[in-house]
């Protein structure tokens, strides 16, 4: 084993590296920036302004004293903002995507809703207009209606005026509980950061990327003359990719610990499981892209048509590994069929190590995976890499 | 010391070495000569290991050399394409170089300050090759095939694309591995390089060797081995002045030049006097004599058929 010529190799790849600072900057700033803005819109660091009130609209054609009653409920919730309007205004505000759901109390709504509540018959219709891109918002004025509806009415049915004048008689049927929602993080009292996944999902994206300009920069080093001088030095094949993975190993450990730095430093990230699972999993992944790109530069022919498909295919498995947006947003089939993306093992044992707190056990199953990956890629790349011509 | 038996490469159906055989000699400097496409840089892959011969072999002091890491040990490659890093200083492509032949600490710097000085780039060690001009950079490259001090020296078509200075300096370079007993094989296209540098020529045109001569003897394959070109004032030489030239003693060619004629001969005593009373005979006033060396183009046009720099026939 040349281990003279391999250390070579590896300190003119960093050397390389190094010296094109552009490069780095790109390479790290990017991914901060997109993670920065995915995780904005996903949560932020937990310290941010409350969530944005749902814009509805109320139409009271009825006008009883059960429908100003709901209206005037809410106009109370902190979830939603209401705007009263009639039917026609409220249809024009939801096509100009100013009113997300819109909803109608029919006239005499609420006479026929207290006949309906002892018959059960002819029970009045509320219409809920939605804007479709907004399926979610009619769920939640849907909830509020059944609550404050049942509230109203049955208080109107069961006191009238009068009993709503009086003290102590009856207030109507409201919901008999509460419910109290906490976020189950890496531990009580610590909030969710949206920054980490997001930096879980980018690290991982351009890591990979820069496996690609790894093996491409080797496509590109095949037609100059430096090929040949290497090809006629005192080096196997083996040496030579062997000396290329530590090379790219390193680099793209560097651009990792780059970006996490950001991410701590700034986006308040923490690493609240364990730091060994993460630090081997960032090893693993670098190990990933390290093969990828080298497998690349072996199935590969000319530079510009490799470098298109290892971008499309990179995209398509950090899309579908949950880098973009999490996994568990994805429907049921896609979420099975993304266990076959290494990427979703690197971003969910990213996670796992960040935000979730989990300990090295969860860290394992990812780098077998993610090992394994590395290991069939690097198989392909000594099988296929063209050394003799 | 190398011996090259019966070499062949097909790249498809293209034959691009043909049968190729010839022998090295230690301390010698051979060229291969000739157009581009000719096989010579196939030629000489296939003598380093570059590229797998389809039929012949080659060999070192007797051993066959295929992919041998000792046997590239000892010789040293200046590709035709620029084998540098534009965007390291002239030192780090040396120490990466020197490196890939297990090179390291105090000895890689000495040798790597000596082929710097060699070419002459002992004060832009630092500097990166992308400020280079083109000339520096060529020289950079032989430098770069220096470093482990190999026996055999490999440049394929090393002053492509540089100026006349750069290439005089970069001929000093070579001048000054041949006085340091190096043995060079040295592929160009350029015939007046092969006879500046080569103690032997291969010609070589669609991947076989036509000549494999001391550039003296090409030339003793031609009629003449010198050339007189005469200007006239007024009109062209008429057809009977060139048949009375034809007729003389010692003129092996004669051919129209723009305003002149020029006459190929192996002594310019006799015959060019001779020659000098029929012109005057005709009337003819000579503006200007000027003497001019035939050249390995000649050399080649005889063999071939046509001029080196046309590239092969078809």
């Amino acid at each position: 084993m040349n281990s003279v010529a391999i250390r070579a190799l590896i300190k003119n790849d960093l050397r390389l590296y190094l010296t094109d600072r552009r490069a780095i900057v790109i390479g790290v700033v990017v991914p901060i920036f997109i993670a920065a803005f995915f995780g904005y819109v996903f949560g932020g660091n937990g310290a941010a302004e409350a969530p944005g009130k749902i814009p509805i609209a109320l139409v009271d054609e009825d006008q009883s004293a059960v429908s100003r009653a709901i209206a005037a409920d809410l106009g109370g919730e902190s979830m939603v903002e209401v705007q009263t309007l009639d039917r026609s205004k409220a249809e024009e505000r939801i096509r100009a995507g100013k009113v997300q759901v819109a909803a109608i109390i029919p006239r005499n709504f609420g006479a026929a809703s207290m006949q309906a509540l002892f018959s059960g018959m002819a029970k009045p219709r509320i219409e809920l207009l939605i804007d479709p891109s907004q399926a979610i918002s009619a769920r939640v004025v849907e909830g509020l209606f059944a609550q404050h509806g049942m509230q109203e009415i049955t208080k109107e049915a069961f006191g009238g005026a009068s009993g709503r004048a009086a003290p102590g008689l009856p207030r109507g049927l409201s919901i008999p509980y509460v419910v109290a929602t906490t976020k189950v993080t890496s531990a009580r009292n610590v909030p969710y950061n949206g920054y980490a996944h997001s930096f879980a999902g980018m690290t991982t994206q351009f890591i990979l990327l820069a496996g690609i300009d790894a093996g491409i920069m080797l496509l590109l080093a095949r037609e100059r003359g430096i090929w040949q001088r290497l090809r006629a030095a005192p080096l196997s094949k083996t040496e030579f990719i062997l000396a290329k993975t530590i090379a790219t190993v390193l680099i793209s450990v560097f651009q990792f610990m780059l970006i996490y730095t950001a991410a701590i430093a700034i986006f308040g990230v923490r690493i609240r499981g364990s730091v060994t699972g993460f630090a081997a999993l960032a090893v693993a992944l670098c190990l990933l892209n390290a093969a990828f790109g080298l497998m690349l530069a072996s199935l590969g022919r000319s530079p510009a048509a490799t470098r298109g498909i290892a971008v499309m295919a990179t995209l398509l498995l950090v899309m579908v590994g949950g880098a973009w947006v999490p996994s568990f947003v994805f429907p049921n089939w896609l979420q099975r069929v993304s266990l076959a993306a290494p990427t979703r093992w690197a971003v969910d044992g990213l996670d796992a190590m960040s935000w979730r707190g989990l300990g090295l056990g969860a860290a394992v199953a990812p780098i077998i995976v993610l090992g394994t990956t590395a290991v069939v890629c690097l198989a392909i790349a000594i099988w296929q890499f063209r050394w003799e011509e | 010391m190398l011996t090259i038996s019966h070499l062949q490469k097909r790249f498809g159906d293209r034959v691009a070495v043909d049968d190729v055989s010839f022998e090295v000699a230690a301390g010698e400097t051979i060229g291969l000569l000739g157009p581009n496409g000719a096989g010579k840089t196939t030629t000489l892959s296939m003598m380093c290991g570059l590229a797998r011969p389809d039929g012949g072999s080659v060999s070192f002091q007797g051993q066959a050399v295929q992919d041998a890491n000792r046997f590239k040990q000892r010789v040293g490659l200046v590709p035709q394409d620029l084998a540098l890093y534009d965007e390291l200083s002239a030192w780090a492509n040396l120490e990466l170089f020197g490196g890939l032949y297990g090179m390291k600490g105090k000895v890689l710097a000495r040798r790597a300050d000596e082929a710097l000085d060699l070419v002459g780039l002992g004060n832009r060690r630092r500097d990166r090759v992308k400020t280079f001009s083109g000339g520096m950079k060529r020289r950079l490259n032989i430098a770069g095939a220096l470093l482990h001090d190999p026996e055999l020296i490999l440049l394929d078509e090393p002053t492509v694309g540089v100026d006349p200075q750069s290439r005089n300096a970069i001929f000093e370079n070579l001048e000054e591995l041949k006085r340091r007993g190096k043995t060079l094989v040295y592929t160009t296209h350029y015939m007046e390089e092969a006879e500046r540098l080569c103690d032997r020529v291969l010609i070589i045109d669609h991947g076989k060797v036509i000549a494999n001569d001391t550039v003296r003897g090409l030339y003793r394959r031609l009629p003449a081995s010198q050339a007189v070109v005469l200007e006239f004032d007024g009109p062209a030489p008429a057809e009977s002045l060139m048949a009375g030239l034809a007729r003389l003693p010692g003129i092996s060619s004669l051919e129209y030049t723009a305003g002149g004629i020029r006459i190929e001969t192996d002594d310019f005593g006799t015959p060019l006097a001779q020659a000098l009373g029929i012109i005057a005979k005709h009337g003819l006033h000579v503006a200007s004599v000027h003497t001019a060396q035939v050249s390995l183009e000649n050399v080649f046009i005889a063999l071939t058929g046509h001029a080196l720099r046309d590239g092969p026939a078809p």
